[in-house]
């Protein structure tokens, strides 16, 4: 395998290296790239859209239809990650490890042992749990929220700064998971269940396929978001800012829900008991 | 509505993705309605569409209202507006025997199942009918995601399997994806139209040519071509059984569409058949596909696995076809993507049909079968004689067509390699006819249950549920229907997809 | 007649590009083990990501948003001022699908390792001999 791999690497290495040299220059304010579509793009987008960064537009609008599919994209990982892994709650693991609050004795109770839960004096701790925990949980529960915060405004001035649905929806995903790292995963899960996560992931792109639908059924195409004047009663230029705004958000609740889903199941395995 | 029905053969399958998602974690019972239903859509609107594409033309639909090289279009001419009616009729068939085969297989995974299957279809439709390079590999991803999460659910190898599905796939999209870059550093544009009205003003270009390398090897590992098949069989035989008669009839057939489309509508007939010396390399590589997956089929021991490489070698045919460049061969590749994909559907749904009530595919299984699940087998038996070309079936037609057009282009070694691969069908299938009817029903499985056992055994060796059968044996009849009807499909539609620069 | 220099200058971008993809390429291709050849497979993914960023570099362009926001439409927008912004959304994509196509291939490493209790190819290969013999 290693000589077919370094043959393989080889060879193709070998053809893309020589044809680099028909490239044009790095750089080059004059390739093909720069003069043929993409001025449109940089010179119309204000007009069009009322959305100075271009990014955006291009993404939500002009090529929004790739973006829908995108989005479909991130949703198929979740729920196949949910899918191939996800096991039945009704498995119980093999041992499972409690503390007695008054004392901080740790148990193991093993399989088919008697488990202490609900009675207020034992707390479930995972088997990789870190003793010293405090700081890091006071530390995390205090930037969270500011987190969450700043996700938010990323989804919100997407239009006018980089930023946007994707970004926004990682940051904001990423803020729970920091949560479900320096707590636990069934804490986490009290906040937002794997249904919530499912659900709001189904939900964002539709928010998106939504939006398409409906300028359709106004009779405009799919996504056109100049049909969307009559609903939002402004006009047609903004009308295509607000639709951009309507779907990055949509897709900002997706990408966020997606990556709360996926780490729910890849952390623990598909058992949704004990996180990292 | 009719203008609109570009957008909802895409838009209503993941629409309904989405909304069995939403249901599930709520009722299980929804899915299975609401994915046949937006199949039916589907279907309705893809047959509306070619209706339409016959009456009128070229269908191009532009999303969010914005022109050709600004925005993304759909474009629908002859070629693709069949493949649609073709690939949404399959997917339908097939969600529509699922039910009870599902339900054993998943579970209570049951309405994630739906809504990949679902996703699946969008992507597989998306890639038909879009009009975009760079579109066609985001929905190429969407069908391969989903492809890669369905077949790992199977028993045994299948996430092994998958896994390499994941890295063979991912390099070919890969490879297909800096295609597209190479064009667009060349040509500045995403749009498929754009790119083949520039192109013959930057010729010869070194990049076009290393683009055109590039996109063909990606797709070539997508739709398992001989040496880059590997990851095909055991994905293909692992998989859950309603996943393997999914992804087998549709994903290298949609494949070895997208290998046309990038040939035809991209880099021109000009530049790929006249200009670069491909033309005869490409065909001995489908030549030595054929002749090394029936080689290969005629190893196997087990019925899925067999089949699998069947496939394999049918793919040479549709690629060889193509490449003979001249109107009958492509003729006869168009006609038999559909072909291939009603018989593989039907002798996949078969063995579906025969593992849900047996629980193994080893062909010395099989014995008695006939008696046991009479109309399992027969299904089997029609899918294996168009396989192997008998007249009434459809295989036999395209295979006609092929066969034509290799003597018309003097290729005499690819006529003789789609015989040869006739000759193994047969004796594969033939194979199969004799210890599914001659051979006894094995003793050995009843004795020790006892007079009583035979009873409880023959009783459970029954044929499979009628909601399996009904599926089976439409996609049976769709078989030789097809065959019928191929006169009239080349004559109304297929003439037209081909270029009419090829003679 | 160009300097070698000014060859480099103008091309060790791609030259950087091609080495990753071909350091992908190799660990799918002759690494045994299962978890290297998923890093493997996203370095190629992220080779050609980077490729695509640097057709839409343009010298002496910036980001491609517009300065002075709505009220601005007076002053003409020239597109030399700014780099291309179409491949940027391109890439936005394709970082998405290599994240989701990771996160599959993570999952199916996971249900390889809880059936088989190892990662590496070759033992994995064994087991499955063994299970099928015996």
């Amino acid at each position: 395998m290693r000589t077919l791999g370094l043959i393989a690497a080889f060879c193709l290495g070998g053809l893309l290296f020589f044809i680099s040299f028909d490239f044009p220059s790095w750089g080059d304010a004059l390739s093909p790239a720069s003069r043929h579509v993409s001025p449109y793009y940089i010179e119309h987008s204000l007009e069009d859209t009322s959305v100075p960064n271009i990014v955006t537009a291009v993404l939500a609008d002009y090529r929004g239809f790739d973006t829908l599919f995108e989005t479909a994209v991130i949703f198929s990982a979740g729920l196949a990650c949910f899918f191939l892994v996800r096991v039945s709650e009704r498995q119980v693991p093999a041992a499972r490890f409690y503390r007695h609050l008054a004392t901080g004795i740790t148990f193991r109770i093993e399989k088919g042992g008697r488990l202490p839960e609900g009675t207020g004096e034992f707390e479930r701790i995972d088997s990789l749990w870190v003793p010293y925990d405090v700081i890091i949980g006071m530390t995390c529960r205090l930037v969270v929220p500011f987190i969450q915060l700043f996700a938010l405004y990323v989804i919100a001035h997407g239009h006018h700064s980089p930023g946007g649905g994707f970004q926004g929806g990682v940051i904001f995903g990423a803020a729970i998971i920091l949560f479900a790292i320096s707590t636990n995963l069934r804490r986490t899960l009290k906040r937002m269940s794997e249904r919530s996560s499912a659900l709001l992931s189904s939900l964002g792109v539709l928010i998106y396929a939504g939006t398409g639908l409906l300028c359709l059924f106004m009779g405009a195409g799919f996504l056109n978001y100049r049909a969307l004047a009559a609903i939002l009663g402004v006009d047609q230029v903004a009308a295509r800012s607000d639709g951009i705004l309507i779907v990055e958000s949509g897709v900002g609740i997706a990408v966020a829900a997606v990556m709360v889903w996926i780490y729910y199941n890849l952390s623990s395995a598909g058992k949704q008991d004990e996180g990292l | 509505m009719e203008e609109q029905f570009p957008a909802i053969i895409v838009a209503v399958p993941l629409f309904a993705a989405l909304l069995v998602t939403l249901v599930w974690w709520f009722d299980n019972r929804f899915c299975f309605p609401i994915a046949i239903l937006a199949g039916t859509v589907s279907l309705a609107a893809s047959a509306g569409l070619l209706l339409r594409v016959l009456s009128t033309g070229v269908v191009e639909y532009r999303m969010g209202g914005w022109p050709p090289p600004v925005g993304i279009v759909y474009r629908v001419d002859h070629l693709n507006g069949l493949f649609l009616v073709v690939i949404s009729a399959v997917s339908l068939l097939n969600l529509a025997g699922s039910r009870t085969i599902a339900k054993k297989e998943f579970g209570e995974k049951l309405g994630a199942f739906y809504a990949l299957y679902l996703l699946f279809i969008t992507g597989l439709l998306g890639i038909l009918i879009t009009g975009d390079a760079f579109n066609l590999y985001v929905l190429l991803e969407i069908a391969s995601l989903t492809g890669y999460a369905l077949i790992g659910m199977g028993r045994r190898r299948a996430p092994l399997s998958s896994l390499n599905y994941v890295f063979m796939g991912t390099i070919g999209a890969s490879l297909y994806l800096l295609g597209v870059g190479y064009l667009y550093l060349i040509t500045g544009t995403l749009n498929m139209a754009d790119i083949a009205r520039i192109l013959p003003a930057i010729l010869p270009s070194n990049v076009v040519l290393l683009a055109f390398i590039l996109c063909l090897s990606g797709l070539f590992v997508k739709m398992a071509l001989f040496p880059l098949h590997a990851w095909l069989p055991n994905a293909y035989t692992y998989a859950p059984s309603t996943v393997s008669s999914l992804v087998a009839p549709l994903t290298t057939k949609v494949m070895i569409y997208v290998m046309f489309r990038v040939t035809l509508s991209i880099f021109t007939v000009d530049f790929a058949f006249n200009s670069i010396a491909v033309r005869l390399p490409l065909l001995w590589l489908a030549i030595v596909a054929i002749v090394m997956g029936s080689l290969l089929a005629l190893a196997q021991k087990r019925l899925k696995k067999m089949l699998a490489f069947i496939i394999v070698a049918e793919v040479g045919y549709m690629v060889g076809g193509f490449w003979l460049g001249n109107r009958a061969g492509m003729n006869g590749a168009v006609l038999h993507i559909i072909n291939d994909a009603a018989m593989t559907l039907c002798v996949f749904m078969a063995a579906g049909a025969i593992v849900y009530k047996t629980e193994d595919d080893r062909l010395s299984s099989l014995q008695g079968m006939f008696r046991k699940m009479p109309v399992s087998m027969t299904a089997m038996v029609v899918g294996g004689l168009s396989l192997i070309g008998v007249p009434p079936t459809c295989g036999f037609f395209s295979k006609w067509y092929l066969i034509s057009g290799g003597i018309a282009a003097g290729q005499f070694a690819f006529v003789a390699a789609l015989i040869f691969s006739s000759l193994v069908n047969t004796v594969l299938f033939f194979r199969f006819f004799e210890i599914g009817y001659f051979e006894p029903f094995p003793p050995e499985k009843t004795r020790h249950h006892g007079h009583t056992g035979y009873l409880a055994q023959s009783k459970e060796m029954a044929e499979a549920p009628l909601d399996v059968l009904v599926p089976l044996i439409t996609a049976a009849v769709l078989v030789i229907l097809l065959g019928l009807f191929s006169g009239e499909i080349v004559t109304r539609v297929i003439q037209f997809a081909i270029p009419a620069v090829i003679g | 007649m160009e300097s070698i220099g000014d060859l480099i200058i103008a091309k060790y971008n791609y030259w950087a590009v091609i080495t990753l993809l071909l350091i992908g390429l190799y660990a799918m291709i002759a690494k045994k083990n299962l978890v290297k050849k998923i890093i493997g497979m996203n370095i190629f993914q992220t080779a050609i990501i980077l490729f695509y960023v640097s057709i839409g570099s343009k010298k002496g362009a910036t980001i491609p948003i517009i300065l002075h926001g709505p009220a601005g439409s007076s002053h003409a927008v020239h597109a030399a001022d700014y780099i291309n912004p179409l491949p940027h959304v391109l890439m936005l994509t394709a970082i998405v699908v290599s994240v989701a196509t990771l996160g599959v291939a993570l999952a199916l490493a996971m249900k390889i390792y809880s059936q088989y209790g190892t990662l590496e190819e070759d033992e994995i290969l064994e087991k499955i001999m063994e299970s099928e013999t015996g």
